[in-house]
């Protein structure tokens, strides 16, 4: 295993820049996730590790050597794409054993044997191994790529959306399934995602990546709790964070920069109204079985907050809502503290 | 608008049977959601109802008229497809009057429709804007204007939000619910996003090999799952499942697994001894230190995933892996020795050879009410 730094790396196809201006450094065994929608520059950061893409400006090193100008094979990367990528006349068992049979690797069959046995005893392919690969589920299918990686033991693992291509119920499973994988062989890796639970759930630390730039990098929590901006803060959280004027709670104490508020929804107190305190009145509710989703609307902006579906109240229904924790953004969208 | 009745609805195409013997009502200004895995029949239940195909048996009644038999530009119902193909030499404007020019409406109605439409889906600012420069979400709102400047009696939605990204989807259906609360449509929605069907519908029919499993309002099918086949579909996490061999007694309130005795509500049906199923959603979990007073299974924490409003807890048992929800300030680190219990007013009971549910008070009437005050 082996860390990872990138300085000061940028990348330009044509007149648009994919990657600007970007240093991070992966620790040993750590599991960093770039997350940011399509075209935000996070697979050409992947491919700029693996070598696949060589940076206009800035280093790359693995291990503390600098690999800026090897080609991938030099590299002992390995990596996992979002469309798996198997030989179709090969087996399961083959398919996982073929990089141990690269003419440079030249592994021992019965070391071949045990190691691809464990790789798919940690996927649950066991039963599988003797099967076509075109004789798999999709979600099988992923499976074997993500094995593939697995079987040898590079220095640093890439993965580019590999679980997208599957459905939630399977994702879910593997999602833990790959976390664990990661800790159990300390693994150093960096994961490419535009799916904010994949990121919050599986990463050491977010990387949030907007137009090329890192803009924030830390703990799922510190992002969460603690973004730097009003993008970062949208980035996270499912119903996202609510964005209100500033003037919408004038009684609240606000740093004189302040703009927008930003709160998160289980931090509003939502209360039936009483004595005439109304700030707003619940236009929708969405109830998602485990919780309720209640849509409030103050003074023409809407809110959402969540709230226990036992809690009895009803569309129409006046309520008031105080913040707890508020964020504070100003007019360009930067945090204020 | 208008109610819809479907009786007995069967589809077979050549020796599959697509749906089989498939009955319910959609009520006036209903959003009605058919939801399920792919395969299940959904798609072929909305496509009968919208008259592109033709059931093998049973009919289908739009506000009282049998219409089983009637071509689909007969029925006065508006298709609403994934991807929908918008004409993209012309502007937003020509698109949405589409239907109205071939239908010879006269120019100043389609006008006033056209603008109607338009402030409703809250797009009048690009309505002389072409097309093919728009955004996934804006091309959806243009087919939706479509449909709805028809002003139909109904409207069929084939997942229509299923190529938009999740952060996306989840705003749209938001929007899609909004303007169904404006223009109180009856509306038959297909979707296999558990999620969309939640947070839009008035009342949800599950299906599983073309079958309604079980047809209800939201809270009503998350609650109180007629099937285990439900009870996974529905929940994100789904419904964790203890498998026991046990007796189900009437009258009884409580099971035992291992020794332990578990409270449920209480039961109205006998099963004889055989295998048992309980059935615990994520946040009926409590969690606390092994060896504690009324913990009923011990377990292991295999990993925590954090989720900002919350935390899921993956929790290895002897009776295998359950997910727990607690809130995201617990401490919650894999490898910690717990204990577990159950919240007892609504763990489900199922038969493990069926997979149906066991009923119990949960299902009556008046504790559905008391559940929710």
């Amino acid at each position: 295993m082996a860390e990872i730094a990138l300085t000061q790396v940028s990348k330009r196809f044509g007149a648009v820049k994919a990657v600007d201006d970007v240093s991070l450094t992966i620790t040993d065994g750590e599991f960093v996730v770039l997350l940011g929608p399509t075209g935000a520059g996070k697979t050409t950061t992947l491919r700029l590790v693996a070598g696949l893409e060589t940076p206009d400006d800035g280093r790359v090193f693995i291990g503390g050597v600098d690999v800026t100008g090897l080609p991938p094979a030099a590299r002992d990367v390995t990596f996992v794409f979002q469309q798996y990528s198997l030989y179709p006349h090969l087996s399961v068992f083959d398919n996982l054993a073929f990089p141990l049979r690269s003419p440079t690797r030249r592994t021992p069959e019965d070391e071949i044997k045990r190691a691809v046995g464990e790789v798919a005893r940690l996927l649950r392919i066991e039963d599988k191994l003797g099967n076509r690969a075109t004789q798999l589920s999709g979600g099988q299918m992923q499976r074997v790529a993500i094995g593939r990686a697995l079987v040898r033991r590079p220095a640093i693992y890439l993965m580019d959306e590999p679980l997208s291509s599957l459905d939630a119920k399977l994702r879910s499973e593997l999602r833990i399934e790959l976390k664990r994988i990661q800790q159990d062989l300390g693994a150093t890796m960096l994961y490419v995602t535009h799916d904010q639970t994949e990121a919050m759930t599986l990463a050491s630390r977010i990387g949030v990546i907007h137009q090329g730039r890192l803009v924030q990098i830390g703990s799922p929590r510190s992002i969460y709790e603690d973004p730097a901006d009003i993008y970062v803060a949208t980035r996270l959280g499912s119903p996202g964070i609510n964005l209100v004027p500033r003037a919408l709670f004038p009684e609240i104490d606000a740093p004189a920069a302040a703009a927008t508020i930003g709160v998160r929804t289980e931090h509003l107190a939502i209360a039936r109204a009483s004595n005439g305190a109304v700030t707003g009145r619940v236009n929708w509710i969405e109830r998602l079985g485990d919780q309720n989703h209640l849509h409030i609307a103050v003074n023409q902006q809407q809110i959402v907050s969540l709230v226990d579906p036992d809690a009895g109240l009803g569309v129409g229904d006046d309520v008031s809502v105080s913040l707890r924790r508020p964020l504070f953004f100003d007019a360009h969208g930067q945090r204020v503290r | 608008m208008a109610e819809i009745r479907v009786d007995n609805l069967v589809k077979q195409f050549g020796s599959f049977t697509a749906v089989r013997d498939t009955s319910f009502t959609v009520e006036d200004g209903d959003f009605f959601c058919l939801l399920g895995p792919s395969g299940c029949g959904k798609t072929t239940t909305l496509r009968m109802v919208a008259g592109l195909e033709l059931p093998s048996a049973g009919s289908i009644r739009l506000d009282g008229e049998d219409v089983t038999f009637k071509r689909a530009r007969e029925r006065d119902i508006a298709m609403v497809f994934q991807l929908f193909a918008l004409y993209p030499h012309m502007n937003v404007r020509k698109n949405i009057s589409f239907p109205l020019v071939s239908m010879g409406v006269p120019k100043a109605e389609i006008r006033r429709r056209v603008e109607d439409a338009a402030k409703t889906l809250r797009i009048e600012h690009f309505l002389d804007k072409p097309v093919s420069g728009l955004s996934g979400g804006d091309r959806q709102r243009v087919a939706l204007g479509r449909a709805i400047v028809r002003e139909p009696k109904a409207f069929m939605m084939d997942e229509p939000l299923g190529a938009l990204d999740a952060e996306f989807r989840h705003l749209m259906c938001g929007e899609l619910r909004a303007l169904h609360d404006r223009l109180k449509a009856t509306t038959v929605y297909v979707t296999h996003d558990q999620l969309e069907a939640m947070s839009m519908a008035d009342k949800i029919a599950v299906m599983n090999d073309g079958m309604i499993e079980q047809l209800g309002p939201p809270q009503d099918i998350y609650d109180r799952p007629t099937s285990m086949f439900v009870g996974d579909f529905i929940g994100s996490p789904a419904m964790n499942f203890i498998h026991f061999d046990g007796a189900a007694i009437a009258g009884s309130t409580e099971v035992t697994i291992d020794a332990a005795v578990i409270p449920l509500p209480e039961l109205r049906e006998t099963r004889a001894p055989g295998p048992l199923a309980l059935g615990v959603r994520p946040e009926q979990v409590v969690i606390g230190d092994p060896g504690r007073q009324g913990g009923v299974l011990p377990g292991e924490i295999f990993g925590a995933e954090y989720l900002g409003t919350n935390q899921i807890v993956t929790v290895t048992t002897p009776r295998g892996m359950l997910k727990v929800r607690l809130p995201a300030h617990l401490r919650a680190a894999a490898g910690d020795r717990v204990s577990l219990s159950f919240k007892p007013e609504r763990l489900s009971l199922f038969d493990a050879a069926t997979g149906k549910v066991i009923r119990s008070a949960l299902h009556e009437a008046g504790a559905a009410r008391r559940a929710h005050g």
